[in-house]
């Protein structure tokens, strides 16, 4: 690239700064984490990865996610379909709407559901006599879940189905096509990589959620307790290198969702 | 009428009624019921009962801390931001590509992980805080901890927002510039800062609103000294913890509001900038 005369410096001044302050702040980090982990030596690790509260945590997390993943990316469709497909008044309040769980701080996400559906909430009288308890158990932990993590679905959709338009769509209606048929031949088949990229959202974030998590959880040891959490309980019982290990896998679960990612970016740049 | 007209007008697609129901009703039942629990829940206080909550003096010295943090976290993420955004367009080296994917990290790795890792690395005996030790600096476990969790959870914003406007841009302008005897200061000032600005604006924004509302992170490093070193959403988490559920409900207030605003001022920005932006909304 010609540029200006005296700014020959600028280029390798700037990508040095920008990548030693990326190393300092985002590669030191993860090579911590891992070297910490493998600190107690491969026996602490497998013992650290095989302790029942471990395994606990390990299935809570995964447990959760399953549940909140397909519960958002049927709704999360759903409602970019409503929003891209039709227009209507309100349309734009909808996706306001839509982004409040981002602005929302964790902790306050969690305790609003706490306020609702705990013991002095409005519910508590009815949840009690048919005896469910829906706060400090895992429905909780899915309700807010779902909450911190439904606009990613959305989110991801919406920009691309604008792009698309409804020509095909309109198309196959025409030619006879039910709705459903037109979703799965036509919009189907557009979308699924932006779908899997939301989906890959989702559930980075439903794995990963502490704020909310831990307001309606209870940190109940075995019961309620998801990997973030674990990782919390792990340090303020001075088992550093425990933390680390739970806190490792969460780290390559992020990884993983990293590269997928890249892949999917890569898939929809040629698409668009 | 026309109201009317656009819900019963005759629609080409199918699927109107049960998508538009089903996300009514989700977003009333997942995200709008649960803010009047609140709203409720608040409503019980008397003013001056929620007015002696909300500026307690140890809450009062919540805001500062958190406030204060979040801003310079901010600018620095600002700063960052940009260079990086930069980098990332206009230059090509080896390792941009990682580099890029890296950008990700922090919305891609736990909070919990987040917190639990920098304390570690930025303690007086960490591989990062024992040489900032010589210089007498302390990190974990201060009010340079919260800023070092805001920054570090809240990097990939400006990245994310500018990049794109920057790709769009080109690089044309700043060569014609440039050719027309521009300094690169000048050509950043008066080509590109214009044309950046909005998305710089939106990132910066979102940076600051994710800052202040931010727990996990911040929780594991700034040791939460009452009056030093407590964030707002950990008074919150305390108020919880000792049953006080108006109390927690009354900072809560205080936090949505402060955040819902700038959600709509967010969304302001990218709508009355949406040629640049880029937004198809």
């Amino acid at each position: 690239m010609k540029t200006a005369p005296g700014s020959r410096w600028i280029r390798p001044l700037l990508i040095g700064t920008g990548v030693t302050l990326t190393v300092l702040f985002l590669v030191i980090p993860l090579l911590l984490i891992f070297i910490t982990a493998f600190s107690a030596g491969i026996g602490g690790l497998w013992r650290n990865l095989t302790d029942a509260d471990m395994l606990h945590a390990i299935g809570m997390t995964l447990f959760v996610a399953g549940l909140t993943v397909p519960i958002n990316l049927v709704f999360g469709t759903l409602i970019a379909w409503c929003v891209t497909r039709f227009t209507f008044p309100g349309r734009r309040l909808l996706l306001t709407l839509i982004d409040i769980p981002f602005a929302v701080s964790p902790i306050v996400a969690g305790l609003l559901y706490l306020l609702l559906y705990g013991s002095n909430g409005p519910f508590a009288g009815w949840l009690d006599q048919h005896d469910i308890q829906l706060m400090f158990a895992w429905p909780g932990l899915v309700m807010v879940t779902v909450f911190v993590s439904c606009p990613f679905v959305v989110r991801e959709l919406v920009p691309l189905m604008s792009t698309l338009g409804t020509e095909q769509e309109e198309a196959a209606v025409l030619l006879g096509a039910s709705g459903w048929r037109v979703f799965r031949d036509i919009t189907l088949p557009n979308i699924r990589w932006a779908l899997l990229y939301g989906v890959i959202l989702t559930n980075a974030k439903a794995v990963g959620e502490f704020g909310a998590v831990s307001v309606v959880s209870g940190t109940i040891r075995g019961k309620t307790n998801t990997l973030p959490l674990h990782v919390e309980l792990l340090q303020q019982d001075y088992n550093t290198a425990g933390a680390f290990i739970a806190a490792a896998l969460l780290t390559l679960i992020a990884i993983a969702t990293l590269v997928v990612k890249a892949f999917l970016q890569w898939k929809l740049e040629r698409q668009y | 009428m026309t109201f009317y007209r656009s819900f019963t007008s005759k629609r080409v697609l199918p699927g109107f009624t049960i998508s538009l129901g089903s996300s009514l009703f989700f977003i009333s039942l997942v995200i709008l019921l649960p803010l009047t629990g609140l709203i409720m829940q608040v409503s019980e206080l008397s003013l001056a009962q929620y007015w002696q909550i909300i500026t307690d003096e140890r809450v009062v010295a919540s805001y500062k801390v958190t406030l204060s943090a979040a801003a310079v976290a901010t600018v620095i993420n600002l700063l960052f931001g940009l260079l990086m955004a930069w980098i990332l367009t206009r230059y090509r080296f080896p390792g941009r590509l990682l580099l890029d994917g890296l950008m990700d990290l922090p919305f891609a790795l736990p909070t919990a992980v987040a917190g639990l890792t920098l304390a570690a690395l930025l303690s007086t005996s960490g591989w990062l805080g024992q040489y900032l030790a010589l210089w007498d600096i302390k990190v974990s476990y201060t009010w340079l901890g919260i800023v070092a969790a805001m920054i570090f959870t809240s990097i990939p914003f400006v990245v994310r927002t500018v990049q794109p406007v920057l790709e769009e841009f080109g690089p044309e302008y700043e060569e014609a510039a440039a050719t027309l005897g521009s300094s690169p200061w000048q050509t950043f000032w008066r080509v590109i800062f214009p044309e950046i600005k909005p998305a710089l604006l939106t990132g910066t924004a979102l940076s600051f609103t994710r800052s202040i509302g931010e727990f996990g992170a911040v929780i594991f490093i700034a040791g939460n000294i009452p009056w030093q070193t407590e964030v707002t959403s950990l008074m919150i988490f305390v108020r919880l913890q000792e049953f006080d559920y108006a109390g927690a409900s009354a900072i809560a207030s205080v936090v949505l509001l402060a955040s819902l605003l700038l959600l709509f001022i967010i969304n302001g920005i990218q709508q009355r900038y949406q040629h640049i932006t880029g937004g198809l909304r």
